[in-house]
């Protein structure tokens, strides 16, 4: 091996590392003691990362002519990138230098300043060990394919798609359901400023509908997911809706034929019913129906075909099948949403048990002007208005039996029916809450209000819901029984009507969806960001990014602000036209490989595929993120990883244990 | 299935009707219960707010009889307070050597010692509807409850959170278990809110006011549901209901009646087996009514002959007495 010209760079980092670590001794021992090994100049500065640090290394590469370098100072999730791209500017090959942590692995979790600066040593020992076995490497470039695949529907979705659309690229938006709009249009009013949902909503679903450079897929579902950032295969169920859509003109005389009434439980959350044949609300977008073959008479009994008798334009297809299409996308944006708690869960809440007890959801339907009271709230015998109606909070969150989460939404929605209630009824409202969490703009103003209003308030878990009459005047009545913890009195509270501010889970399918596109779940069970906060809307998989709620509860203004953020990174990377990617990959040597498949499985980027002729693994490249799981796991040692290889690794731990220096003086120390 | 059975103290008196039903129905549910020998109370609730260590090392007195006889590694425990006691130390033996040094030592002054985790303490409930089954109890009913309407009453020590990481057999806030089983017997079994709700253990001794007013709730609770009776796993909480119900109607002025029996003796009534030796007849709130409705009949309870002695004086009779 030609002996390298290595250059040191010992960062303070203020006093964060300078404060526990020895750094001129440091610097110094290197010089010195490394010497040996190659290196030629050692320095301390106090911030490498400043454009003076960077200058310095500069000047050393050009004037010393540096064939490595070694930086100590903070995580390479910092500042790798940083020291790389100032190697490069001074013509040295980015990936021959080398970022070693002296500040998390050591000056943050030691007080000895002794220990750490010994420990320094031996990591910059490492590091310069290691640096030696580094090759040049080159970014990979690929071209990126300008269609952006949008999954989900809801709000965040329609905004990404809108605002990659109107950007002037290509967008296929894909939703389970036969109509866009998610949970948002089952609202009827939005806090804190009670704007009316669909009023807002429904004229972005009507731009996705009509969109040039949308193409609009509802009840389909994404079923597989192949290839990598910039040219992703995606295919995609288009479950049969068995009506021609060419012919269909959304008159809607189908529906009003059909003979078959449906619980609807998705769109009117169990409250009300649609027919068979349906578009779960007049707003749908597309306004074309579908059939449910589940609950058809004509799929359960071979007769009835009402809707097709009446059809005008003969659009009716009972024969239609569901179709798989695929395509060719550059990106994907997720933005799938979430679901409600199930308040059955908690059974001394008696949802499920006590007619009069409501989940949000439910609520929001019976508060809709367009849902199934027409938007009277009235109790479950759907004639009589409650006098009194407790509003319960933190249903499912914030509770270690259910989530330990705090679903982010339910106070200011508390709020909200809180106010429709008082507004539209004139009952009397209790909300019993645990914390009031009024954050974002304009939400503390609204709770200013409703107290104004005469909202009674009582800080308290509550502990059962029941009907069963204790003193009279609970007759007939559901008592809430609650601790008043501010005054430190138990409570019993009878009320006409209950509202269960069930909390936000992730989908009942996450997990599937996590694992189809090659994302990880937090241990909630939410989709999980590249950084959550410097990389929200980023996951750890190139290409694909994730906006609403499927990474966390989040209200409609931050779900939007996700949407657009998504874009623009989809945006700013099509801008690009090729994507170079990082050259650390890990490779196969076929020669070593005997078809075990093990890596297969274990890769969670779905890089590694198996030629089967030749029955040897293989590593897409473009796909493969460098993780290094296969390179451990191969039971041959055939996979290796640029940057990481064997040698490399070895070779920084016996620098690590000052193996490269005086083997004798580590027994000692 | 063998266990060891560990009936208790409320079970030899106030609660023999427990164990009459229990042992009637143990044989045709394929049961097989082995007493422990010698065994002694549990302490129930009161020993424990007393002195810890006592308390533990008395409790542990029976595990360790139990464990000697090693056919089965299971107790069953039909009071919910011997279950609640057995289970914790049980646990807390396990969990802590420290306390379990402590009551071996003292159980050593008897030849015995415990190891926590040695046995699995159950409750009869527990037994019942998970090792025998709702099918195969379905199976064997042949009189089936019909139009009994029922209010299924668990109490509250049954359901407690459960200790050394285990899991409850049923729900901690809303138990169903007992719900299930009698609708496996046929009868109608009503939602019953306050199914978990305190009965005021021995509340009445100490405070009237506060230990009526629980029983009160719970009483008036069946009452308004139209539940024909009661049906309990807990020997304290038939107690109160059954025998202070008198003077809680006393003390409100009302005029609630309503009978109160276990569990096991409903499941014997299914079985076809006579109220008889299910020891029905014994509750205070007469049952008889309620059980006509289905057909049961029950024994007429003996007058109680009171022996006049030889020196008492002649009474006056009374004139509508004749």
């Amino acid at each position: 091996m030609a002996k390298e010209r290595i250059g040191v760079y010992v960062c303070h980092c203020g006093t964060n590392i300078a404060g526990t670590v020895d750094v001129e001794d440091v610097s110094r021992w290197a010089g010195e003691v490394l010497k040996d090994r190659g290196v030629v100049i050692s320095r301390d500065y106090k911030f490498m990362c400043s454009s003076l640090g960077q200058e310095l290394i500069q000047k050393d590469i050009k004037e010393q002519g540096l064939t490595r370098v070694v930086v100590a100072a903070c995580s390479p999730h910092l500042h790798e990138a940083t020291f790389r791209n100032a190697c490069k500017i001074a013509g040295l090959n980015p990936y021959l230098s080398e970022l070693v942590s002296i500040r998390e692995q050591d000056s943050w979790v030691h007080t000895d300043k002794a220990v750490a600066t010994e420990k320094a040593k031996a990591i910059i020992s490492g590091g310069v060990e290691r640096t030696i076995w580094q090759t040049p490497l080159d970014p990979l470039k690929v071209p990126i394919n300008p269609t952006t695949m949008v999954v989900g529907g809801g709000i965040a979705g329609i905004q990404a798609a809108l605002e990659i659309a109107d950007g002037g690229f290509p967008v296929v938006m894909v939703e389970r359901e036969p109509s866009i709009g998610g949970h948002m249009a089952q609202f009827d009013k939005t806090f804190p400023t009670l704007d009316c949902s669909a009023c807002i909503l429904t004229p972005k679903m009507v731009q996705v509908g009509s969109h040039p450079n949308i193409q609009l897929l509802t009840y389909a579902e994404v079923t597989n997911v192949s290839g990598y950032v910039g040219s992703f295969q995606v295919t995609v169920k288009q479950r049969a809706r068995s009506v021609n859509v060419e012919d269909c003109t959304g008159c809607g005389i189908c529906q009003e034929k059909c003979p078959k009434k449906v619980i609807d439980e998705v769109f009117e959350a169990g409250l009300g019913y649609r027919k068979a044949v349906y578009t779960p609300f007049p707003q749908a977008v597309p306004k074309y129906p579908v059939i449910d073959r589940e609950n058809c008479t004509y799929y359960i009994k071979g007769t009835c075909k009402a809707c097709e008798k009446f059809c005008p334009t003969g659009a009716i297809n009972f024969e239609q099948e569901d179709e798989y299409l695929t395509f060719d996308v550059g990106q994907i944006i997720l933005a799938t949403g979430w679901d409600l708690f199930d308040a059955r869960r908690i059974p001394q809440y008696g949802y499920g048990r006590l007619a009069n007890v409501f989940s949000n959801l439910e609520f929001e339907r019976l508060s809709n002007a367009a849902g199934p009271t027409g938007g009277k709230i009235v109790m479950r015998d759907g004639i009589t208005v409650p006098k009194t109606v407790g509003i319960v909070h933190c249903v499912g969150s914030r509770d270690k039996n259910y989530n330990n989460y705090c679903s982010a939404i339910c106070c200011m929605q508390s709020l909200k029916f809180a106010h429709l209630v008082h507004e539209r009824t004139g009952a009397e409202v209790y909300n019993f809450y645990i914390d009031m969490r009024t954050v974002s703009k304009g939400y503390d103003e609204f709770y200013q209000r409703l107290l104004d209003e005469g909202t009674h308030f009582i800080r308290g878990k509550v502990a059962e819901i029941t009907d069963a009459a204790r003193e009279p005047g609970e007759e007939g009545k559901l008592i809430i029984q609650v601790e008043n913890t501010l005054v430190g009195k138990q409570m019993r509270i009878p009320v006409d009507m209950v509202i269960l501010s069930s909390g936000l889970e992730p989908r009942h399918d996450t997990k599937e969806v996590a694992h189809l596109f090659g994302i990880s779940c937090s241990a909630d069970g939410w989709l999980l960001e590249r950084h959550p906060k410097l990389d929200p809307v980023a996951t750890m998989t190139e290409g694909i990014f994730i906006a609403g709620c499927l990474q966390g509860p989040k209200d409609i203004p931050t779900s939007v602000a996700q949407g657009a953020a998504a874009a623009a990174r989809v945006v700013g990377k099509i801008q690009q036209k090729e994507i170079s990617m990082e050259p650390i990959k890990a490779s196969i040597n076929q020669d070593k490989c005997s078809g075990c498949r093990i890596c297969n499985n274990l890769c969670p980027f779905n890089a590694i595929s198996f030629i089967e002729d030749r029955m040897v693994s293989e590593v897409n490249p473009a796909l493969c993120q460098g993780c290094g799981t296969c390179v451990a796991a191969c039971p041959a040692g055939a996979i290796s990883g640029t940057v990481f290889s064997d040698q490399a690794i070895l070779a920084q731990i016996d620098g690590l244990l000052l193996k490269n220096v005086k083997p004798l003086e580590l027994v000692a120390g | 299935m063998k266990y060891h059975y560990y009936p208790g103290c409320s079970l030899e008196k106030n609660a023999a009707s427990y164990n009459i039903s229990t042992l009637a129905i143990a044989k045709p549910l394929g049961m097989e219960f082995v007493e422990v020998d010698d065994w002694n109370c549990c302490g129930a609730t009161e020993y424990i707010s007393l002195n810890l260590t006592a308390a533990y090392a008395l409790v542990a007195r029976n595990l360790a009889l139990a464990s000697k006889n090693t056919e089965s590694n299971q107790i069953v425990a039909p009071c919910s307070a011997c279950y609640l006691n057995l289970r914790k130390c049980d646990s807390y033996m396990t969990e802590s050597t420290d306390l379990a040094d402590k009551v071996n030592t003292a159980l050593a002054a008897g030849g015995l010692s415990y190891k926590g985790g040695t046995l699995k303490v159950r409750h009869l409930l527990d037994v019942i509807v998970n090792d025998i089954g709702y099918d195969a109890i379905a199976a064997k009913v042949t009189k089936p409850l019909k139009g009994l309407r029922i209010a299924p009453y668990y109490g509250c020590m049954i359901v407690r959170p459960i200790f050394s990481g285990g899991s409850s057999f049923d729900d901690t806030e809303y138990p169903k278990t007992l719900d299930k089983l009698l609708k496996t017997l046929g009868a109608e079994v009503i939602d019953f809110p306050l199914k978990a709700h305190c009965c005021g253990g021995h509340m009445t001794q100490i405070s009237e006011a506060t230990g009526y007013e629980l029983i009160r709730q719970l009483v008036k609770g069946a009452t308004d549901y139209k539940a024909d009776l009661m049906v309990t796993l807990c020997p304290m909480c038939q107690l109160n209901l059954d025998a202070f119900q008198g003077p809680m109607n006393m003390y409100f002025n009302t005029n609630y009646k309503m009978p109160v029996l276990y569990f096991t003796q409903m499941i014997g009534l299914a079985l076809g087996i006579g109220a008889a030796e299910l020891g029905i007849g014994s509750e205070l709130v007469d049952a008889r009514p309620a059980l006509s409705k289905i057909g049961v009949e029950v024994p007429e309870p003996e007058p109680i002959k009171v022996r006049t002695p030889k020196e008492a004086l002649p009474m006056p009779s009374l004139p509508e007495e004749k």
